[in-house]
């Protein structure tokens, strides 16, 4: 025999699963364009609102490119999501979750490998469109320093729990669901005062707001956009919350391949 | 007296108010061939499900390797290996980017050699650098056994291994099968409906109707029993035995 012997947590494991889909994205330059496609277009109309605004609105004239900015973080949320659950999707097209599920491979693993690749994923698409915003708008979300990594992170750990969710749910339900990976973050992007200021939300619905930490890090980067200041209490509640959530998603997905094992769904979810 | 390959007792699975499987205990001799017998339907492949840990039994204990599936799955997994035709691989890596993901995953130490030496035993050498969607499906059965053997698995599950290959294919995969299994001293538990395989390559047959065993023993020995001259004619006996209206007897050609 000359497999290695147990053991409960493999770093080869979880690089072979990054492999495989280091191996998809270069195995197809549309895919790898399909990163920057759409953070891009947003990117670029973005920018032209702010053109128009700067000279037609005070709020945006005190602040160039906060749209600019909200766009491209907003985008960071969004791709980190796909990145985890576009991904899974792709292993049940293929109908290879039986293959993986059937080899030494852990399930937490499976989530290793797909929130690194996540990173992988948001990193081409968002970093494209941040560095084409340069010469297009003269506008660098990098000149945020220190700030704009931990609205990063922030964004993205909450993106890879909202993923992590919907993969339980497709586990659970199967490809049924699929739409459910596109369309449901678009669910919190009205109440993460993405453009706008959380207190421009109806009162009742500003507590709901402040439960997401993307509400946090939006207000964050204004803060830091109009007053020049971090506010370390935005980032803490960002990061308290995240800390929630990413242990209830991964205990939810966790829950739900031993409910696919209980079931026999592992073996039936293909198309 | 060494440990079985594989010892069930007990071994029980529904899914809601149907019985796939139900109480079925066996065992299965190191080294040996065993072949998994039944109509579709009949519980095969969630047996094998149950074995590999992909489903998890309602009832009883499946000790492997001589570990017991629930509490040491993990460690038997790396050291057994499966192909189905109910799963797949990634369509869009090439057969080289497949083996090598997989490779990985079981921990194959030299995987560039172990590929090359599957490639030249299964004929998927010139196959290497195609997209595993391009393959016709002989040809992505054969990848996915050379998968089922990428870690010399001491036990390998085959679920209809040659159901899609012409005669020529099917006899080369049967005979690298052999010659795997006693050049490694592997045990193979074979899901299949080609009676004919069953009776070359098996040492032991199990046959399953609606979830149990109800029969078992060597190939030669079960034709001797039913008064039949080869195993498909025991198969039939056996599997229209659990039928009244005899369809043979119904759709009979004069």
């Amino acid at each position: 025999m000359i497999a290695v012997p147990e053991q409960v947590f493999s770093a080869r494991r979880i690089g072979a699963m990054i492999l495989r889909y280091l191996y998809l994205l270069r195995g197809s330059w549309p895919r790898i364009l399909e990163q920057a496609y759409w953070p891009t277009v947003q990117m670029i109309t973005w920018g032209l609102v702010t053109q128009f605004f700067a000279t037609n609105s005070s709020w945006v004239a005190q602040a160039a490119g906060v749209l600019i900015a909200a766009v491209l973080l907003w985008d960071v949320l969004f791709r980190a999501q796909l990145g985890v659950s576009v991904v899974f999707m792709e292993e049940m097209f293929a109908r290879n979750l039986g293959q993986l599920f059937a080899s030494p491979l852990r399930p937490y693993e499976l989530v290793l490998a797909l929130i690194s690749i996540s990173l992988v994923r948001t990193c081409i698409g968002v970093g494209t469109a941040a560095l084409l915003a340069i010469p297009l708008y003269q506008y660098s979300i990098f000149a945020m320093g220190m700030p704009l990594i931990a609205f990063f992170a922030n964004l993205l750990i909450f993106g890879w729990a909202i993923g992590l969710v919907i993969c339980a749910l497709l586990l659970r339900f199967g490809l049924g669901v699929e739409s459910l990976a596109w369309a449901s973050i678009f669910a919190i992007a009205p109440i993460s005062g993405i453009y706008y200021p959380i207190a421009t939300l109806p009162v009742w619905l500003q507590p709901v707001a402040w439960c997401l930490p993307s509400s946090h890090v939006f207000e964050g980067m204004r803060t830091v956009m109009f007053e020049q200041r971090f506010d370390v209490d935005r980032f803490a509640a960002a990061a308290e919350l995240n800390v929630l959530y990413i242990v209830l998603a991964a205990i939810v997905f966790l829950r739900a391949f031993e409910v696919a094992r209980a079931r026999g769904l592992l073996l039936q979810s293909g198309e | 007296m060494p440990d079985p390959a594989v010892a069930v007792e007990g071994l029980s699975k529904r899914f809601g108010a149907v019985v796939a499987v139900e109480n079925i205990s066996f065992s299965i001799e190191p080294g040996s061939i065993c072949a998994l017998l039944g109509a579709n339907g009949a519980g095969k492949t969630t047996t094998l499900a149950m074995l590999l840990g992909l489903v998890t039994p309602t009832a009883g204990v499946i000790r492997v390797l001589g570990k017991d599936l629930r509490t040491d799955r993990y460690s038997v997994l790396a050291r057994m290996n499966f192909s189905s035709p109910y799963v797949d691989l990634p369509q869009r890596l090439t057969v080289a980017e497949n083996l090598d993901v997989y490779a990985r995953l079981y921990g194959v130490r030299d995987i560039q050699a172990r590929v090359t030496e599957l490639g030249r035993h299964l004929d998927i050498e010139g196959s290497m650098r195609r997209e595993y969607r391009t393959l016709s499906a002989g040809q992505k059965t054969r990848v996915v056994l050379a998968k089922a053997l990428l870690n010399r698995p001491e036990l390998v599950l085959l679920d209809e291994p040659t159901a899609s290959l012409d005669p020529d294919s099917a006899d080369r995969i049967r005979q690298y099968l052999v010659h795997y299994q006693r050049s490694n001293g592997a045990t193979i538990l074979l899901a299949s409906h080609n009676m004919t395989e069953v009776e070359r390559v098996s040492t032991q047959v199990l046959i399953m109707r609606s979830g149990e065993i109800v029969d078992r023993g060597k190939p030669m020995h079960l034709i001797a029993k039913y008064g039949r001259t080869t195993m498909e004619e025991v198969f039939l006996h056996i599997v229209r035995n659990g039928d009244p209206a005899d369809r043979q007897a119904r759709y009979s050609v004069r």
